[in-house]
């Protein structure tokens, strides 16, 4: 079986079949740092359509910042971003709002509305994005996400009320909502326990499936990398350095991976 | 702060204005949420402002008396104190009891917003929070100060007539014709725009305070400290260029 190192930018073909796929997200040589400090120095990655992609990295390395750079709300300093054909760093305010709408973002800490009540929150994108104000379609959208994340009983309650895992569910039926046709989830498992986040795995797949969704997956978490990767990007000092299925990376020896990959067989 | 990150605030600030302009006049307006949050401001302040108002008047008209009564013009005080209240004192009062309510409000409400990344949900989920979050705000607060001005005024004259009436037991009606008498059309309108810029300036330093709050509890409570403290100077600065301004048509 072939190593996985990337060191050279030479991106080995996994066991995935990539061929016939669209890429939905291209990244050509993205660079930002922040004051004196290079977070990505010169990444590059490619999204394929249906694909669940995880990237994979110790906290700091940059993560967060790519999917970041991906919906615009971080500006990188130099390199290319196209997601869904549009180039990002080139679109005007309404454009990106319009890209944005076709991309779930589910965030580390849930970012749910806490002044807003589970519905409310739901409602929330549909009444300003699609301008539906009728109740009976409002409850039967809401009703229809909260139910494809397990959650149809919390319909009423505020954020408060929740537990964390419940909160990342909700956050993701939050952006189901829209139909999108990319999901970006940030850290999904951070701070969960082991059952939660396996539920919470599984529940990524599980959106996929039924909304056809291409995902990158954001994480630290080796057990979220094994369940939900099809394929997995290591990132560190700001480069994209390795790339290959779970077992390639879990089979290779390079330090920076076995940190990850020893700690998971302990 | 360097002058280099002075200048960076400032362009930063400049930004933040030429934004809220924009959206402020392009549709979709956000009229139902600006009512929603006129609706809070004015629930929010209104006992504040009946209290301190009140007292106010009271104060006012008891401290003036003895000196008016020194040169015999005890019944001057009337239009004294409608001048003072509606030309400074009410809009003064009702922008500084905002400033601390609601600008702190403002403040840590959208800070907390931004440090837990519901900002950011907004951003990415296409919803327009600027205008949804701050031009909702500022337009509120741009309503709400003349009208809370207004009430202030009232008030503070009903405070000053309670006053009166303890010490010499005069009729409602003489109090309010010699108080009403003495106000012009241009002291009301000025009052009037220089409480509506009260309110923009409020809204905006409240809001740029807490959308561009730094990460962490501190953040907040920076946010909505700076909230406060900004827009208290800045009422005292408007305050002035009101007087220099109106004094031109006098």
């Amino acid at each position: 079986m072939m190593e996985a190192t990337m060191t050279e930018r030479e991106t080995q073909q996994t066991d995935i079949d990539r061929s016939n796929r669209k890429k939905v997200v291209e990244i050509r040589d993205l660079h930002i740092a922040f004051g004196d400090r290079k977070v990505l120095d010169g990444v590059d990655l490619d999204l394929y359509e249906g694909e669940n992609l995880v990237i994979l990295g110790r906290s700091g390395s940059g993560k967060s910042v790519l999917i970041k750079c991906m919906v615009g709300l971080l500006r990188p300093d130099s390199g290319e971003i196209k997601v869904l054909g549009y180039d990002v760093k080139k679109l005007s305010a309404k454009d990106l709002n319009e890209l944005r709408k076709q991309v779930g973002f589910s965030f580390q800490l849930s970012a749910l509305y806490d002044s807003m009540t589970v519905r409310e929150n739901l409602e929330f994108p549909i009444r300003r994005n699609l301008g539906i104000d009728q109740k009976e379609k409002l409850d039967e959208m809401v009703k229809k996400a909260l139910e494809d994340v397990a959650l149809g009983h919390t319909v009423d309650q505020k954020p408060v009320e929740l537990s964390g895992g419940m909160k990342k569910r909700v956050g993701i039926a939050r952006t189901l909502i829209l139909q999108p046709k990319i999901m970006l989830y940030d850290e999904p498992t951070a701070g969960l326990d082991p059952v939660t986040s396996m539920e919470l795995n599984q529940l990524i797949m599980e959106v996929r499936k039924m909304y056809k969704t291409s995902s990158i997956i954001i994480t630290h978490d080796i057990s979220c990398a094994r369940q939900t990767a099809d394929r997995i990007v290591a990132l560190f000092d700001g480069k994209n350095k390795f790339e290959g299925t779970f077992d390639e990376l879990k089979r290779n020896e390079a330090p920076e991976l076995r940190s990850f990959f020893d700690y998971f067989n302990e | 702060m360097s002058f280099k990150n002075f200048l960076l605030r400032l362009a930063e600030i400049a930004r933040f204005v030429a934004r809220f302009f924009k959206e402020a006049f392009y549709p979709p307006y956000e009229t139902k949420e600006i009512l929603n949050q006129s609706f809070r401001f004015g629930n929010k302040s209104l006992f504040l402002i009946t209290f301190t108002a009140f007292l106010a008047g009271i104060v006012f008209t008891k401290q003036s008396r003895p000196s008016l009564a020194s040169f015999g013009a005890e019944s001057w005080l009337p239009s004294l104190v409608s001048q003072a209240v509606v030309r400074s004192l009410g809009p003064l009062i009702t922008g500084l009891i905002c400033a601390g309510k609601l600008g702190s409000n403002i403040g840590a409400e959208l800070g907390s917003m931004q440090v837990t990344e519901q900002i950011d949900a907004m951003e990415v989920s296409g919803t327009r929070p600027f205008a949804y979050l701050v031009v909702s705000r500022v337009m509120a607060a741009m309503l709400m100060l003349p009208l809370l001005v207004v009430y202030a005024d009232i008030v503070a004259l009903m405070g000053s007539y309670t006053m009166v009436y303890f010490i010499n037991k005069s009729s409602f009606l003489l109090y309010f014709n010699e108080a009403t008498a003495s106000i012009t059309y241009l002291d009301v309108f000025s009052s009037l725009i220089k409480s509506a810029f009260f309110g923009l300036s409020m809204g905006l330093i409240g809001c740029f305070a807490g959308y561009h709050s730094e990460k962490g509890t501190s953040g907040v409570g920076r946010a909505a400290n700076t909230a406060v403290v900004v827009s208290m100077i800045s009422i005292f600065v408007i305050d002035l260029i009101s007087l220099q301004v109106t004094s031109l048509f006098r």
